[in-house]
Formats: structure tokens, C-alpha cells, sequence
């Protein structure tokens, strides 16, 4: 059987990459920033899978986990700090939060 | 099995623009789950089946069911009982219906017709239990990093996410001990 190419893999990663990253930079609300931030580690992810997967080793496979690990705690900081943006400023524009008061 | 691999990539870059071109966060966020069923079946053929599940539990459960309580906590809508009955046209949630149909097809065909641990589409097979040892054996370390970012990440989403106590009263308000705070600096 044909298998497929790991360029292939590492090239679908790295479109949902970009795609993320794209997002990251044409949006302004805060909340599609974070999923856009989710998007692009689960890209980096899928790439350690393909890289472990090509030379039959688990460590891609632990990498994954500590990404997953990483993006939990992220994902719930970052929404922490929506709820405290949201609750100072009410409103989620990035843009209103461009200057810092202590 | 190669075209299993090809399809799932399709769906999961289709569903990640259409995230990234949504404007109802909602409907960004059904376009996200599929994507990451996407990327999970992406994991099965490529021989990664743990990592597959673990997709589906915490990315496209936890990670989005936290999203979705937040949008909820903020209460974004206005118009509550018209959004209501929007959502339930069908041109809204036919897209991810169709795509995740797309997926469900894939893994019944992988579960039923291919032999799925023998023949990966790309790579090869690695499973939980070569994952297990190694992540105890030589990675024990990260591990235990792990454990500690974890423990940071609660007791910082505890910090963060608690809100200031409302005042009843000017009387019940307690006195700042400002003198001594200036005398100390």
C-alpha cells in the first residue's frame, strides 16, 4: 500500500497554522483571539503527531500531551482575564485595552 | 485508508476558515469542534489512536465547553428570545452537521471495513502503552512540570477570575490602613 508523505502531514499543520494565525491578526475580539491561539497549538501538535508517527517513537505522541496540558492551563487563565477585561471595560475590543492602569 | 487522511484534512481546514469567518461566537465555536474531530481522525489514521481520544475529551470538550461558559457568563445577547428561535433555522447548524457527518462516515469506516491497527495511513502505529512507558520512564520530569503549570494555572484562574467585593454600606466599608502603609514606604 501507498502511504501517504509526511509533507503532507506537516503541510496540513501548518495551514491550520496560518489560518490561526491569520485569525489572530484580522480579529479584535478577544475571545476569537483565544480560539484562534487554540487552533494554532493544536496545529503544533498535529505536527509533533506526523513527526512521531514518521519515525514510530512515542515521543511526538508526549509532546502532544504536553501541549494539551499547556493549552488547558492557558485556555482557562486567558478566560479569567477575558471576565476581568469584560468586567473593567465592558467590552471585549482588544483595542479598548491598549493602555495599561494599575 | 489514504483517502480517510485526505478527507479529514479537507474537513479540518474547511471547518477552521469557516471559524475564522464567522461572526456569532456560537456558531465560530460549532465550526471549532468539528475541526477538532477533524484533527482527531487525522490522529487515527495516522496511527495515534490515545492521542485521538484525547483530542475529542479535552480540546473538543473541555477547552470548548470553557469557552462556551464564559460567552455565557458575559451574557453578550440582547435580543434573547428572537436569537432562540434563529437558532433553530436549519442553515445554521447544517454546515458542522454536514462536515461532522463527513467524519462519522470516515470512523465507521475505519472501525468496520479497514483494519485499523494493522495498517496506518501514514507513519506508523504507536500505542498508549509504548506512550505510557516512555511519558513514566524517561519524560517523569515532565510530568511533574506539568503538574506544577496546572496547579499555577488554577490557582492564577482563581486569582483572576474573582471579582471585587461590592460595598452595602459606606459604613460597613472597612478603614484602609493608609498612615501605615505610607509610613512603611
Amino acid at each position: 500500500m501507498t502511504t501517504i508523505p509526511m509533507e503532507t502531514g506537516l503541510l496540513l499543520a501548518g495551514v491550520l497554522f496560518m489560518l490561526g494565525l491569520i485569525s489572530v491578526m484580522i480579529r479584535r475580539n478577544i475571545i476569537f483571539m483565544l480560539i484562534s491561539v487554540e487552533i494554532m497549538l493544536n496545529a503544533a501538535g498535529l505536527a509533533f503527531i506526523v513527526a512521531g508517527s514518521h519515525w514510530a517513537q512515542p515521543d511526538g505522541q508526549i509532546m502532544f500531551i504536553f501541549i494539551l496540558t499547556m493549552a488547558a492551563a492557558e485556555v482557562s487563565v486567558g478566560l479569567a482575564l477575558i471576565l476581568q477585561i469584560h468586567h473593567q471595560l465592558k467590552t471585549l475590543n482588544s483595542d479598548a485595552a491598549n493602555f495599561m492602569k494599575g | 485508508m489514504e483517502l480517510t487522511f485526505y478527507i479529514a484534512a479537507a474537513v479540518a481546514v474547511l471547518a477552521t476558515i469557516m471559524v475564522i469567518t464567522r461572526f456569532n461566537m456560537i456558531h465560530a465555536l460549532l465550526y471549532l469542534v468539528v475541526s477538532f474531530l477533524a484533527v482527531a481522525v487525522v490522529f487515527l489514521t495516522m496511527g495515534a489512536p490515545f492521542m485521538a481520544a484525547l483530542e475529542v475529551i479535552v480540546y473538543a470538550g473541555a477547552i470548548v465547553v470553557l469557552i462556551i461558559f464564559v460567552i455565557m457568563m458575559l451574557s453578550l445577547t440582547r435580543e434573547d428570545v428572537e436569537q432562540e428561535k434563529a437558532w433553530l433555522q436549519p442553515k445554521l447548524w447544517m454546515g458542522p452537521a454536514l462536515l461532522s457527518f463527513v467524519l462519522l462516515a470516515e470512523l465507521v469506516y475505519l472501525l468496520v471495513i479497514a483494519e485499523m491497527p494493522a495498517a496506518p495511513a501514514a507513519g506508523s502505529y504507536v500505542d498508549a502503552r509504548a506512550v505510557g512507558l516512555a511519558l513514566y520512564g524517561p519524560y517523569v520530569l515532565g510530568v511533574q512540570l506539568s503538574g506544577i503549570l496546572l496547579m499555577a494555572g488554577i490557582v492564577g484562574a482563581y486569582h483572576l477570575g474573582r471579582q471585587k467585593k461590592k460595598i452595602i454600606h459606606r459604613f460597613l466599608q472597612q478603614q484602609e490602613p493608609q498612615k501605615e502603609r505610607s509610613a512603611v514606604l
